[in-house]
């Protein structure tokens, strides 16, 4: 059953949750953002091994695209992260009086392994690799 | 006030994809990290670039590492314990995906109408996913 609440979209930018609550909305738009993209990866590869379509070829150029991979490496990095955070609060309940400094931890974390992976990627994609 | 029903404790459907949402990240994981590293020791260093190394860490179907420069995809790379690997992937990734999708879209969809349709969509995309996912891994 969903709550009823009479909250607009900007008032709700305006609820001060902090970091836990920018980890809760990302972990949903990069859930949203992994289900995009497995969606139309399947379909592409349908579409290529049994028509080899136009629109399936520009989708296949289109994710292969640098661009489109740090959007897409971000949000499975962040899901995958942000997912461990919640496994670990939620098996431990005691632990939740630490959230903030489990959300700056999990930072911490993702943009080392995050920025390595771009960097590589980015210096491959200008030297044309 | 607004009166609302709160579900009672118990083995609900709630609570259920609530500790299977959780286990299946671990799962996931677990998933992965096996694919990474045993496609590492068959000797992926040397053999294919990062982006096919990646598909085949998430869906470790012998398509996926046809246009590296592996001699002989079915020696190991195409077997059983793959196929397997694979369904688990199918099956939990897609239940973790549609169980998520259901939660998003009862939190934005107050109309029950809506939300039982909704619910009836995803349940018959998520067993048609399942079912081509099954097709795929026993066809390649």
């Amino acid at each position: 059953m969903a709550l009823k609440r009479n909250v607009n979209f900007f008032e709700g930018l305006r609820y001060k949750g902090g970091g836990p609550m920018l980890a809760w909305i990302l972990h949903r738009i990069s859930a949203l953002v992994i289900i995009f993209f497995i969606s139309l990866h399947v379909l592409s590869s349908f579409f290529t091994l049994e028509t080899g379509s136009d629109l399936a070829i520009a989708y296949n150029t289109l994710y292969e695209s640098v661009y489109f991979q740090v959007i897409v490496y971000f949000c499975v990095i962040f899901h995958a992260i942000n997912g461990l955070r919640i496994i670990i609060l939620d098996t431990w309940p005691k632990l939740v009086e630490y959230q903030h400094e489990a959300t700056w931890f999990e930072w911490l974390i993702i943009i080392p392994i995050y920025g390595i992976t771009i960097f590589v990627m980015i210096q491959r994609a200008i030297s044309g690799g | 006030m607004m009166m609302r029903k709160v579900p009672q404790p118990g083995w609900n459907l709630e609570y259920l994809m609530f500790v299977f949402t959780r286990l299946s990240g671990l799962a996931m994981f677990i998933l992965a990290i096996v694919g990474v590293v045993m496609a590492l020791i068959m000797g992926a260093r040397t053999q294919m670039d990062l982006g096919t190394l990646m598909r085949w860490t998430f869906f470790q179907n012998p398509n996926h590492v046809l246009d590296s420069n592996i001699p002989d995809v079915t020696a190991g790379w195409a077997n059983g314990f793959w196929q397997i690997m694979e369904m688990l992937v199918i099956f939990l990734a897609a239940t973790h995906g549609f169980n998520g999708l259901r939660v998003i879209l009862d939190d934005y969809i107050h109309s029950i109408f809506w939300q039982y349709f909704l619910r009836v969509i995803l349940f018959i995309l998520w067993v048609f996913s399942i079912v081509l996912g099954i097709y795929v891994i026993l066809g390649s």
